[in-house]
């Protein structure tokens, strides 16, 4: 990468007393060599200043659901909890099956439409971004109050369980999976498969199931994934309905027992993490070392990132970059 | 009528007064095929009009009527000192954080856009970061809780060694405890969205600059800053959209009283009637949708303004 150098140089900026002047005629180098030692100064205190302030919270949840209290020593007795805990084990298991709901729903009704418009109905892209988009900008919670009247039905028609909340989680997911599912089909030619394929007397049916789908599998899994970490962590669709999720039961075993909520907590963040850094190997694994492509589309503040569920970026971040730095991903 | 004498395509623009030909050939064929190939995306645009356009316009017109017939007595109690003083506290909540979120998520994406290119550092980060940034919600308030609360680990250690009074203070669970765990997800959130920018400065810019003489200073002040302005305003329009929009952090750590309007939006779901109104929930959502579409339109505006450099 020729960029480097020139990249670290450029860096010199926040100081601006540096080498006041670059005067490219001195021979000596000594004014850029303590700029970018005052650089290097500048990025070691914000790391770990950052780093700090984002790891303590984190170490200090295991720190805390393993305490003995008013003792000295260490208990996995709130972790144990996680599994012999009925009503934590049963929340688990609701969104667990919810997160699946959710994939299932998601794949069914984005992967077909946004293959479709791509292939025949280009004129309703924009419509359609716009729709997946929109879930960012109208809160959750703003979507919870108007659903009223589609709650009810939902549960007169599935009865009272949580499961249908999938339904909404779809609609929650939507922009995330979207920007994932969007930019594995930039990445591949989708008229040309479909137009080989359609010579060749495949139908649409197969066009799509057997040709465009194999090829964006690696976009199917990041929106899956994304997916599931976000139903996960959902909290405002759940709690107001009053159905017992993973989130929720946390809440609600917060008053008797800290400890095992901090534990739950751990344990979620944990999966989470687990799933959003396998998402970025997934999708990041096939472009090597080219992760920097000069000026990558600020496609994830393009789509805009999402009010409502904090961070939209990193699918976006992760899935933005395919396009542009690798035309041909997978074919 | 010179219609029929003049087929060329101009005819139609130029002539306001003429009446259009009526089966112009290449127009006939297009509709019928798009709209059966549009067919394709019916259960989709209908599944989000059930469950997206339908509850936001519900929210919309409900906020507007009262016992069935149209008012604004509903809105209008959104003037209520009480719940204006919760918008208040939102608009500051959001516009802090969205602040702080946002110079020191700046200053993390410039360290890393610093380091090198494909370097473990920079994938590590933005890794992180894009974990973090979904890291909203109960869990990261029991983190906290765990961190600062009132038997939290570190409040426990500052008390015993720096003489704080931390275990027997609430602060965690007010506005300014609402400051310093959002900004747990603001600042990842911003070196999400501004790192692109910070990647679009190109080197020949500086180099061009250096060429003409300018000093570092003046490259900053008069290049870069300028540049970078329209990106870093439209990131914390976003922050700021981020944090109002916010729910889940806030309903599991503040338990007493309604300090921002999200808060004020559950009491209104759960307890059927506030202020006497059965549909206040909508005029409070309402509320929450003119706030985040307005900020959310200026974000738009400033990205289109971003992206004529830095794209």
């Amino acid at each position: 990468m020729s960029a480097l150098p020139a990249r670290v140089r450029d860096t010199e900026a926040p100081q601006p007393r540096t080498g006041a002047d670059p005067a490219p005629s001195r021979p000596g180098r000594s004014p850029r060599r303590a700029a970018r030692a005052r650089l290097q100064v500048f990025r070691v205190v914000v790391l770990v200043l950052t780093g700090a302030f984002f790891l303590i919270p984190l170490l200090a949840m295991l720190d805390f659901s393993t305490r003995v209290f008013g003792g000295p020593g260490r208990t996995g007795a709130a972790w144990r909890l996680l599994v012999t805990d009925p009503l934590l084990r049963g929340s688990i298991l609701t969104s667990l099956v919810l997160s699946l709901l959710t994939v299932v729903g998601m794949l069914v009704l984005l992967a077909p439409t946004l293959i479709w418009v791509r292939l025949r109905v280009q004129w309703l892209a924009r419509t359609v971004e716009f729709l997946c988009l929109l879930p960012l900008t109208v809160p959750p919670l703003v979507v919870i109050v108007g659903l009223t009247n589609v709650t009810l039905w939902l549960s007169y028609l599935f009865g009272d369980t949580a499961y249908w909340l999938a339904f909404l989680y779809v609609v929650l997911v939507l922009p995330y999976a979207f920007r994932a599912l969007d930019a594995g089909l930039a990445a591949i030619d989708v008229t040309t498969l479909a137009e080989a394929a359609r010579s060749l007397g495949a139908g649409w049916g197969t066009v799509i199931v057997r040709v465009i789908v194999p090829n964006i599998k690696t976009a199917l899994v990041s929106a899956s994934f994304i997916s599931i970490a976000l139903v996960l962590g959902e909290y405002t669709f759940a709690s107001l309905l009053n159905f017992e999720t993973l989130q929720v039961a946390i809440t609600q075993q917060s008053k008797s027992n800290a400890q095992e909520s901090v534990a739950a907590s751990f344990a979620a963040i944990a999966f989470a993490a687990l799933l959003l850094v396998g998402l970025s190997f997934v999708s990041g694994g096939r472009r090597g070392g080219r992760t920097v492509s000069p000026a990558p589309t600020p496609s994830p503040v393009a789509t805009g990132s999402g009010p409502g569920q904090p961070g939209a970026g990193q699918p976006g971040a992760q899935q933005s970059s395919p396009s542009p730095s690798s035309p041909g991903e997978p074919r | 009528m010179t219609t029929a004498a003049s087929p060329a395509p101009t005819a139609a623009v130029r002539g306001a007064t003429a009446a259009r030909p009526a089966a112009g050939p290449p127009r006939r064929r297009l509709p019928v095929g798009r709209l059966l190939a549009a067919l394709g995306t019916v259960p989709f645009l209908a599944y989000l009009l059930v469950f997206l356009v339908v509850p936001t316009l519900t929210v919309v017109v409900g906020a507007f009527v009262q016992d069935g017939r149209p008012s604004l007595s509903v809105v209008r109690d959104l003037a209520e000192p009480a719940v204006s003083a919760a918008l208040l506290n939102s608009v500051a909540l959001s516009a802090v954080t969205a602040l702080v979120g946002g110079v020191v998520g700046a200053l993390l994406a410039y360290a890393v856009v610093t380091g090198p290119a494909d370097g473990l550092l920079r994938r590590l980060v933005i890794s992180v970061c894009g974990v973090l940034a979904q890291f909203g919600g109960v869990t990261l308030a029991f983190a906290f809780i765990a961190t600062l609360g009132i038997s939290g680990v570190l409040s426990v250690w500052l008390d015993a060694h720096l003489g704080t009074a931390l275990t027997s203070s609430t602060w965690l669970f007010g506005l300014e405890g609402l400051v310093l765990v959002y900004s747990y997800f603001q600042i990842p959130l911003m070196v999400i969205v501004f790192l692109p920018a910070l990647d679009g400065i190109r080197v020949q810019w500086r180099e061009a600059a250096e060429n003409l003489g300018a000093s570092t200073w003046q490259y900053w002040r008069l290049v870069a800053l300028p540049l970078l302005t329209p990106a870093f305003l439209g990131s914390l329009l976003l922050l700021f959209a981020n944090a109002f929009a916010a729910y889940a952090t806030a309903a599991a750590l503040v338990s007493q009283g309604n300090p921002i309007i999200p808060l004020w939006v559950r009491a209104a779901l759960t307890s059927e009637v506030v202020l006497g109104h059965q549909n206040f929930a909508y005029a409070l959502a309402l509320e929450m949708i003119v706030i985040v579409a307005l900020v959310m339109t200026g974000y738009s505006l400033l990205l289109r303004r971003t992206s004529r450099w830095l794209g």
